[in-house]
């Protein structure tokens, strides 16, 4: 008999700051497309990140994956990078609008490299009232990095 | 076809320990939840059954009736215990949070009539949860 599969998904917190803006565009084209989210001086938020992966349940373990190696990941691949960071700084980041969905697919770039679990989903809570899954279709290869 | 969800709360103590392996591998693997005097959380369990609205109810299950299996299969026997000292299913089995999932889904599975059990969620604590849909048993 196969392992029961399960899928096991952590939260994890960041603040960061960001501005919506594209150069290519007017300054009066970027207020009408972002308003307050294009002031000059950028703004902030406190992101949640909820990450999804499966796999077999280890009958050795009992884990899918081993948290510690998850939150290390995390630590090392994501809060250092953007934890009290501005987003648009960053390298991801500066040919490419600091959107929620950006992040969303920065992210999955991000953990997809994770080896000991499959990704199934990024969910990131830009604030309480509004949040954006992304499931790692129509990945591009300058995504891939 | 409706999902429907029904959440309940236990308080329960645990550790992480394989009886195959050192002292030393466990704490490597395990770090602090291999303290064998255990430690404990308030979990949250969320049950997912799916099912047609009966059209004379309006119901795909009895809320009441979920929450008394819950209550009796689950809750009643995991509430304020010692998981890998009184509950059965946990004395060869590690009670990870994935592996509580499968056994919470074992205790269930055929036992809500009129509806299909679609997910098991515990969550640990608000940051660490596992979904188990019956895959693989």
């Amino acid at each position: 008999m196969s392992a029961p599969r399960a899928h096991l998904s952590r939260r994890y917190h960041f603040s960061a700051s960001h501005r919506l803006h594209v150069d290519a565009l007017s300054p009066e084209r970027n207020r009408e497309i972002f308003g307050k989210c294009n002031n000059p001086f950028g703004h902030g938020h406190n992101y949640v990140v909820e990450v999804t992966f499966s796999g077999p349940v280890s009958p050795v373990t009992g884990m899918v994956a081993n948290l510690s190696d998850l939150d290390s990941f995390a630590q090392r691949e994501m809060l250092d990078l953007f934890d009290h960071a501005n987003l648009n700084t960053l390298e991801p980041f500066l040919d490419r609008v600091s959107t929620t969905e950006n992040l969303c697919i920065e992210l999955w770039r991000i953990f997809a490299a994770f080896p000991h679990a499959v990704l199934e989903r990024i969910h990131v809570e830009e604030t309480g009232n509004n949040s954006f899954d992304y499931f790692g279709e129509g990945i591009t290869p300058a995504h891939e990095g | 076809m409706i999902l429907l969800t029904r959440k309940a709360d236990f308080s329960a103590a645990h550790f992480y320990w394989n009886p195959a392996w050192s002292e030393q591998e466990n704490q490597r693997v395990f770090g602090k939840c291999a303290n064998r005097q255990g430690h404990g959380h308030n979990y949250t369990l969320e049950v997912t059954v799916e099912g047609a609205v009966d059209p004379v109810s309006g119901f795909v299950v009895d809320l009441k009736k979920l929450k008394d299996i819950m209550e009796r299969e689950v809750v009643s026997v995991y509430d304020h215990r010692h998981l890998n000292h009184e509950v059965p299913e946990f004395a060869a089995t590690i009670p990870t949070t994935e592996n509580i999932a499968i056994a919470i889904w074992r205790r269930l599975e055929g036992k809500i009539p009129g509806a299909k059990l679609h997910r098991v969620r515990v969550y640990e604590t608000p940051d660490l949860f596992a979904d188990f849909y019956g895959e693989g048993l």
